[in-house]
């Protein structure tokens, strides 16, 4: 026996400790559906880590934000002034979003349609990784102490970057979207086709369950669809890089990551995600009549519009019955808010475009003038109502028909802007 | 710790007859440890590292130098479950560690019957290591775990090229810790 020991002594270890190991790793496998626990060992290991981890990142940091906020500033004047160039022309361009904006916000109110907002997010350094092929998550510097909790969605500007899946007391651990246990529920942005992006062992991403008759090109962006409750909806995910028949009838979508998964040194944690719909609340109230105009955004121009309801003699679009004032299929053109006084005061300068014109996306209430009447805002609201029988909503003033010669010009020439009739008020 | 260094005569044959290394306790420490740190932190800065596997090249050092497989299959165990430690909800305790210490073994049973010293054996030793660690983990996850991993050869070759490329250097820093 001895003899037998002494041979396979070396055997015997090792059969030994792999033995212990195989039961270590069957105690830790878990049925579907149950909920995982993180090991002491694993605790203690991170503990052990991190603060060092953090040393360095922190130490790195401060190096280049000293390098290149005093001593690195070569070409900072030029950069300055493109930078102002670059903040004029997006000046111009979110004034035009902000329309856009606007009249998506209504509808989204109109529909009770609730969005998700990211209202805290917590910024953090990734500090390390699992160091392996195989497991691709990272470290970040914020723990359970900074308020990180499980399933938080963890994001870059440029996209999203996966979830929380281990917290720690200064350390937390994030499932990146390219590791094979991630999944996100995300939509092709010019098709809304819904589909989960998963990751894969190699590190790729695919988008998986969008049927093969769908159609799908490369460079087609990919967001977020709200869908699994973790990443708000919306949010940049990548853009479609491949598409090949798979199999099952699916599309296999290879998709690259917008977010450099590779490259990341600062995140953000989204710490709260509300439900709640869109403010409204600065555009002015909403009547039946909006809605109505808004659900029916294709009636044919001139269809309702009579001479006597326009006298400038230009069509306006559609105007509903219910809504004589608003043109149908413009859902800017609420009588009780900015448009219709804006569009036909006198002193509206030329470039105050007339909101009553379908998708008018260059209305600008900044175009008044400060002796017209303000009727915007909640505050107008309050106004008393100069038409008996008005609907409370209602906060728009008798508009004054504007002379034909001071009408703005339309921004679509097709649908020229109608000046509001009289009985600016329908009927709620 | 005592340093037990046996001379080269120009044959392996036998255990008594190759040069076997010992290590400060500070050095079985540390090594391994920053080894871990490297491979943990220098990934997030340096894209492609994680192809580069540290502590196994670690365990093969340890392995080859001491040339028993007990110390050589601990060493490897030891490393890999901290190694395992750091990896994420998919990887449970003990895969590296499995993975190690069959590495660990096999590396200190090899460095008794051949020259592990100059580079071209170390090169070689690295490579075929290196294969190895990947076919055993890919087996225990797919085996014991039931994982859906892909094999790839070319990824695997390549992978293993590149460690055995980055192993001699390391090897060649690793041996001034080495007493003799």
């Amino acid at each position: 026996m001895d003899m037998v020991l002494g041979r396979y002594k070396n055997l015997i270890v090792l059969a030994a400790i792999l033995f212990a190991q195989i039961i270590a790793l069957a105690v830790q496998v878990k049925r579907p559906g149950q909920e995982g626990e993180t090991r002491l060992v694993r605790v203690w290991a991170i503990a052990a880590l991190t603060p060092f981890e953090k040393a360095v990142v922190h130490t790195q940091k401060w190096a280049h934000d000293k390098w290149d906020g005093y001593i690195y500033l070569r070409g900072v004047r030029n950069e300055n002034r493109q930078l102002r160039a670059e903040i004029a022309r997006m000046k111009l361009e979110q004034a035009r979003f902000n329309e856009d904006a606007n009249m998506a916000r209504r509808i989204q109110t109109l529909l009770a349609f609730k969005e998700q907002y990211v209202e805290n997010t917590i910024a953090a350094q990734v500090i390390g990784t699992s160091g392996s092929e195989q497991s691709r998550v990272l470290y970040i510097d914020k723990g359970s102490g900074d308020g990180i909790k499980p399933d938080m969605a963890v994001i870059t500007p440029t996209g999203v970057v996966g979830k929380i899946v281990q917290v720690f007391p200064g350390s937390a651990q994030v499932l990146p979207i390219n590791d094979q246990l991630s999944g996100v529920g995300v939509a092709l942005k010019t098709t809304r086709l819904q589909g989960i992006l998963k990751g894969a062992a190699n590190g790729t991403t695919t988008l998986q369950y969008i049927m093969s008759d769908e159609p799908v090109k490369p460079g087609e962006e990919v967001i977020t669809s709200g869908g699994d409750r973790i990443f708000p909806k919306g949010l940049p995910v990548g853009t479609v890089a491949s598409v090949d028949p798979g199999k099952d009838l699916f599309l296999n979508i290879r998709v690259i990551p917008s977010a450099r998964l590779d490259r990341l040194e600062e995140v953000l944690v989204v710490t709260k995600i509300q439900d709640k719909l869109p403010d409204t609340k600065d555009l002015g109230p909403i009547r039946a009549s909006d809605i109505l105009s808004e659900r029916l955004p294709g009636v044919p121009a001139a269809q309702d519009a009579t001479p006597a309801a326009n006298p400038t003699g230009r069509t306006s679009g559609a105007a509903s019955p219910a809504q004589p004032n608003a043109a149908a299929g413009a859902p800017m053109a609420k009588p009780g808010t900015t448009t219709t006084p804006h569009a036909t005061t006198p002193t509206a300068t030329g470039s105050a475009k007339p909101a009553t014109t379908a998708g008018s996306v260059a209305l600008k209430p900044n175009t008044t003038t400060p002796t017209e009447p303000s009727n915007r805002g909640a505050a107008d609201a309050t106004k008393p109502n100069p038409e008996p029988g008005a609907g409370t909503e209602t906060t728009a003033p008798k508009p004054v028909p504007k002379p034909p010669a001071e009408t703005a010009p339309d921004t679509t020439p097709q649908q020229p802007a109608a000046p509001p009739s009289a009985g600016e008020t329908p009927p709620q | 710790m005592t340093t037990r260094a046996t001379p080269f005569r120009g044959s392996y044959t036998s255990r008594d007859q190759v040069a076997v290394y010992e290590f400060s306790w500070l050095a079985v420490i540390l090594i391994p440890l920053v080894a871990i740190f490297i491979q943990a932190f220098l990934p997030t800065r340096v894209r492609w590292l994680p192809i580069i596997d540290l502590p196994m090249m670690v365990v093969i050092f340890f392995a080859v130098a001491r040339r028993n497989p007990i110390s050589g299959s601990l060493t490897g165990a030891v490393i890999g479950l901290l190694q395992d430690t750091l990896a994420g909800p998919a990887h449970p305790i003990g895969m590296y560690g499995i993975t190690d210490t069959v590495i660990g073994y096999l590396a200190s049973s090899l460095g008794v019957k051949i020259d592990v010293e100059n580079p071209g054996s170390r090169f070689l030793i690295t490579y075929g290591f290196f294969v190895i660690h990947q076919a055993v983990y890919f087996g225990v996850a797919h085996g014991l775990l039931r994982q859906s991993l892909q094999w790839s050869w070319s990824h695997v070759a390549i992978s293993a090229l590149a460690n055995a490329v980055v192993g001699v250097f390391v090897f060649k820093l690793l041996d001034r810790f080495k007493q003799s």
